[in-house]
């Protein structure tokens, strides 16, 4: 949709710039992905104001897991998430099988590496979402790319509350 | 579902939001890493005309316009199509110069500034300055060179937002040597 193609170009412009403007390649990779997911925490934090702002409270933690799969996925990527796993012990996962923000790469192994830095952003907006509701959490992002044939990519999000 | 009805006009709404704050995190992230607001203009503008190469191939794609007879119609295209389509706004152009190679875009609400303050110590940042370097990048994708400021911008005090677009040449494509 086009009103979606703004935020992705502007997200890839900040992936460059952040990535452009470290000194050193290879060691500062670590600085550059907190620098990303601090971006996205604040991110998360208002847009998760914005959209709660006439929302009834939330039950429980799942309730809270349910309205970021749903509600607030649809908001940002148009989509809800496809599959939600917990432990019932504070892990969650959350699957998107075609993530919009790595649409744009190839399928297959040769950007795996490149991954990490386009789920960076996200992790923070899911962060600074559940932060909002009062949740402390880390957020983590897998990729497995699936074999070439298939333009899905897989992502996988752990969440420990 | 009724209750979908609701949310698609809300999640047009998000969106948009979206792209503002992730805009409000990068120019303070700028902010940040540069010592004065001239250098995060000019990145700003850097990163926009990076933004606005790509962005033309996306819109033209998306929409099915020809090719411009003229900046008339190049303007018009900018205000009732581009904007609308990806910020969803609708500026009216105005002012054009006796020449008719100088316009302005006014913008009653830019949803850039939405939720945004300028700090007193940040009087010179030209906030949206991105949206110069898109509209730059873009037209020099279609073979026009152009001039673009902001002569009134609401996070200054004006009561509007304007943004100043001028013709400077056309870009002649170049073919590669050796052809005939």
């Amino acid at each position: 949709m086009a009103d979606e193609a703004p935020f992705q170009f502007l997200h890839n412009e900040v992936l460059q710039y952040i990535y452009k403007s470290a000194e050193n390649g290879e060691t500062d990779n670590g600085r550059n992905i907190a620098k990303l997911e601090n971006m996205g925490f604040r991110v998360g934090q208002g847009l998760m104001e914005r959209l709660t702002k006439d929302t009834a409270r939330f039950k429980d933690e799942l309730d809270i897991m349910k309205f970021v799969c749903k509600d607030f996925w649809t908001c940002v990527f148009k989509k809800q998430i496809d599959n939600l796993r917990t432990n019932h012990q504070g892990i969650y996962v959350l699957q998107d099988n075609k993530f919009r923000l790595l649409s744009q790469l190839s399928a297959g192994k040769q950007y795996l590496e490149q991954a990490p830095k386009y789920l960076a952003f996200t992790c923070g907006l899911v962060r600074g979402a559940l932060s909002n509701l009062g949740v402390k959490s880390i957020v983590t992002a897998e990729v497995s790319v699936m074999p070439a044939c298939v333009s899905d990519h897989k992502m996988i999000r752990k969440i420990f509350s | 579902m009724s209750r979908q009805s609701n949310r698609t006009t809300d999640s047009k709404k998000m969106n948009s939001e979206l792209f503002t704050l992730t805009y409000g995190a990068l120019v303070t992230q700028l902010c940040k890493d540069y010592e004065n607001d001239e250098e995060v203009n000019k990145q700003l503008d850097k990163m926009g005309y990076n933004i606005g190469v790509r962005l033309i191939e996306d819109f033209l794609a998306r929409s099915s316009i020809g090719r411009c007879q003229d900046f008339r119609e190049t303007a018009d295209v900018i205000a009732k199509v581009a904007f609308k389509m990806y910020l969803g706004i609708t500026p009216s152009v105005t002012n054009w110069s006796p020449a008719g190679d100088e316009f302005s875009l006014i913008l009653e609400n830019n949803p850039l500034v939405d939720f945004v303050e300028l700090p007193d110590n940040h009087s010179t940042l030209v906030y949206s300055s991105l949206l110069c370097g898109v509209l730059r990048g873009a037209l020099e994708m279609v073979q026009m060179a152009v001039d673009v400021r902001f002569a009134q911008d609401t996070l200054r005090g004006d009561s509007v937002t304007e943004i100043r677009m001028k013709f400077i040449k056309r870009i002649e494509e170049n073919l590669p040597a050796g052809d005939e």
